[in-house]
């Protein structure tokens, strides 16, 4: 572990003030009732108590995102086309410049990115603008003190305290938190005077992890899920009764700190327009939607099975038995119907198929 | 909502002529109530009632169109149930309606603002008119009717205005007869200006997710939504506040004369979005147009869904 140092609660706004020199600056603050990630102001409050409503994805996978403009312009008649104007495309690419600190993710929102991080950046595929994104971000974390009903990090191979993803990790303790650098370029932010060496705090912070791990009880052993969904990839009507009360909607992923799918579509106007890339919603009709009409995934039931499934299931089986799910539990406190994941998969893996 | 034990006794009887039941179940922590879809006696005993049963189970009929169901309903779910049946989007022949009285429920985000995080709640319990709520060591005791949903508040139907079965004694709320919210005057006491600037910051939030749309038991087209078109293309796929508003508008504008007011589109927002300011708005000009209110007899026609070559408060001849 590194050295850790002190970060008071009351020069925090100066400390993020410094950032804003070079950095766009992502923070938790209130609006109207919910909580969302937007850019730090001057003198702008936080909110570092509730848990956000949304993840900060945003920050390394924005909603929308341009990846070029396009202006369609029609050229001076042509002497090699017999005095004919020639129709000609300018465009421009988009190709993300910022660099952006996001302080006051809890842990689990931070992991987000690495879980798609191995799909969009691989040998075999490379994604720019993500990949740009996410070197250009640094995360400042706060430790969790006070875990929700809705919480299960520790189900899948999170923590309170766990850093990955993070490049500072903050632990709060009285009147301030405890900051660990967790990469180079978290320690090289900790080298601003705000952060300060001489106040040791480091047992009260081990003692706020240790009552956070208490309090989120027994992890859920998730282990033998990837099978067991597996084996109910047909069984409609486990599938049918898990989905009954869903109503299909996109609050489970787009809260969702790990999903990672995208439309990406044009959008024009006269002779000019963009092409621009936004979250897509597995749990929506036109997600799988065929160009003849066929719809491989027409039922809600088909469509839960899939979010579920590849999360503990195909995700795990790609990718070294992680699990695509950073146990925030956005998709069950914000769900209108109150549908549980961890219930689901539970259920998956208790399920006992009289037929066999 | 009383007569939990007359309820079961009444699901018991029913169940074996149907395919299902849908009611309520606790969900996964003290807070939230779960829609429970009743298939065996079994599942009979997981049913609760109470101020927690926010659900309008209404909104699962058009689904099961072509299964037998019984479905519980407070007395604004049962306003949809007719508005439903109006439109002929379900078959009466397919439902048994088991009506309740109603005492209001919860709406958690006004329960948020009085204690903060609701996130580590390990208990609520109702105690006549008081809700104790417990946090770890921490209690909180509220007075219930400072957390009720808006609609509650001056709500005139809190007996299902039509049912099969009527579960306990039918309560009276006379009192509240032409009470418009007090959100909405509040409202439009604001200068356009405010107005706009308020709506501009509130859409700057919405995150598209179509909750508001999919929990109401009156948006049927669900899968076939017009905002989904690429041809024409009403809203582009771009999420900002332009395309957040224009979304609102088609919602409210297809509701002309067929919201029920059962705040649903607004509970299930994410983002806490105060989406029924614009519902009621759109609600008082059909009062106002056609002296009409949706969800309340079977036997009328929904304003809009029937012609009149002249409507009695329009006067078109004078245009
Ligand atoms: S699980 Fe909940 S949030 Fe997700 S689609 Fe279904 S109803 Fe919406
Ligand atoms: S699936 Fe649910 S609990 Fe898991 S990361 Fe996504 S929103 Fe959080
Ligand atoms: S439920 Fe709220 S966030 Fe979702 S689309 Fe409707 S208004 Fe927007
Ligand atoms: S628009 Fe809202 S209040 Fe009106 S019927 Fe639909 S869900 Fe209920």
């Amino acid at each position: 572990m590194s050295q850790q140092k002190f970060l008071a609660s009351q020069s925090i706004g100066s400390f993020l003030e410094t950032l804003l020199r070079e950095h766009r600056v992502l923070v938790p603050l209130c609006e109207g009732d919910s909580v969302v990630f937007r850019p730090f102001r001057k003198g702008g409050g936080l909110e570092l108590t509730r848990m956000p409503t949304t993840s900060p994805k945003e920050a390394t996978f924005p909603r929308v995102e341009t990846l070029m403009s396009f202006t369609q312009k029609v050229s001076a008649p042509q002497e090699e086309d017999g005095g004919k104007e020639r129709p000609e495309i300018e465009l421009t690419e988009h190709l993300p410049q910022d660099s952006t600190v996001v302080f006051g993710s809890r842990p689990c929102g931070a992991k987000g990115k690495t879980i798609f991080s191995r799909v969009y950046d691989t040998e075999a595929v490379k994604d720019p603008y993500f990949i740009a994104r996410r070197d250009n971000t640094l995360f400042i974390s706060i430790a969790c003190s006070a875990p929700e009903t809705t919480c299960f990090c520790t189900s899948v191979g999170g923590g309170p305290a766990d850093s990955t993803g993070s490049d500072i990790l903050l632990i709060p303790v009285t009147d301030g938190f405890m900051a660990e650098a967790v990469t180079e370029a978290g320690a090289k932010l900790m080298e601003s005077a705000f952060f300060d060496a001489g106040t040791q705090k480091a047992e009260e912070a081990q003692a706020v992890v240790e009552r956070a791990e208490t309090k989120l009880g027994q992890a859920q052993d998730f282990s033998n899920a990837r099978e067991k969904l597996l084996k109910l990839f047909d069984n409609e009507s486990f599938w049918e009764e898990m989905s009954a009360k869903c109503i299909s909607c996109g609050t489970c992923t787009y809260l969702c700190p790990t999903c990672y799918c995208f439309n990406i579509t044009d959008e024009t106007a006269g002779n000019t327009g963009k092409r621009v890339r936004t979250w897509d919603n597995c749990m929506d009709y036109l997600f799988t939607l065929e160009a003849s009409t066929h719809n491989p995934r027409s039922s809600k039931a088909k469509r839960l099975k899939n979010r579920v499934g590849h999360k503990f299931s195909y995700y795990p089986s790609l990718h070294e038995e992680h699990i695509a799910c950073c146990g925030c539990g956005r998709c069950i406190k914000s769900c209108p119907a109150a549908v549980d994941i961890r219930q689901i998969v539970k259920s998956a893996q208790e399920y006992e198929d009289v037929n066999i | 909502m009383k007569g939990l034990e007359e309820l079961k006794d009444k699901i018991h009887e029913i169940l074996p002529d149907l395919d299902l039941v849908i009611g309520w179940e606790q969900g996964y922590d003290g807070l939230h109530a779960t829609p429970l879809f009743i298939k065996t006696p079994e599942d009979v005993d997981r049913l609760i009632i109470g101020p927690l049963c926010v659900h309008n189970l209404a909104t699962y009929l058009p689904g099961l169109k072509d299964k037998k169901v019984g479905v519980i309903v407070k007395g604004c779910d049962s306003r949809a149930v007719i508005e439903l049946l109006q439109e002929k989007l379900i078959n009466k022949d397919n439902v048994v309606i088991l009506g309740l009285t109603c005492d209001g429920v919860i709406n958690l985000t006004k329960l948020g603002r009085k204690i903060g995080s609701l996130g580590a709640v390990d208990d609520v319990k109702v105690e006549g008119e008081k809700l104790n709520v417990v946090i770890g060591d921490q209690q909180h005791n509220i007075a219930f009717s400072e957390v009720k949903q808006d609609k509650c508040e001056n709500c005139i139907y809190p007996n299902a205005l039509v049912f099969d079965h009527f579960i306990g004694e039918p309560v009276d709320r006379v009192e509240n007869v032409g009470a418009e919210h007090q959100s909405l005057s509040d409202f439009e006491g604001k200068s356009f200006d405010q107005r706009f600037a308020f709506w501009k910051h509130e859409m700057s939030r919405c995150i598209r997710c179509h909750a508001c749309r999919n929990a109401c038991p009156m948006c049927v087209c669900r899968d076939h939504c017009v905002a989904m078109t690429r041809n024409p293309h009403w809203l582009s796929q771009e999420n900002n506040v332009a395309e957040n508003w224009m979304f609102q508008m088609i919602h409210v504008m297809h509701l002309t004369g067929r919201c029920v007011e059962c705040g649903e589109c607004e509970r299930a927002c994410p983002m806490d979005i105060p989406l029924m300011l614009l519902r009621r708005q759109m609600n008082r000009g059909v009062r106002e147009v056609f002296d009409y209110e949706a969800g309340i007899d079977a036997q009328n026609r929904p304003p809009l869904l029937t012609f009149k070559v002249e409507e009695d408060n329009i006067s078109e001849r004078e245009w």
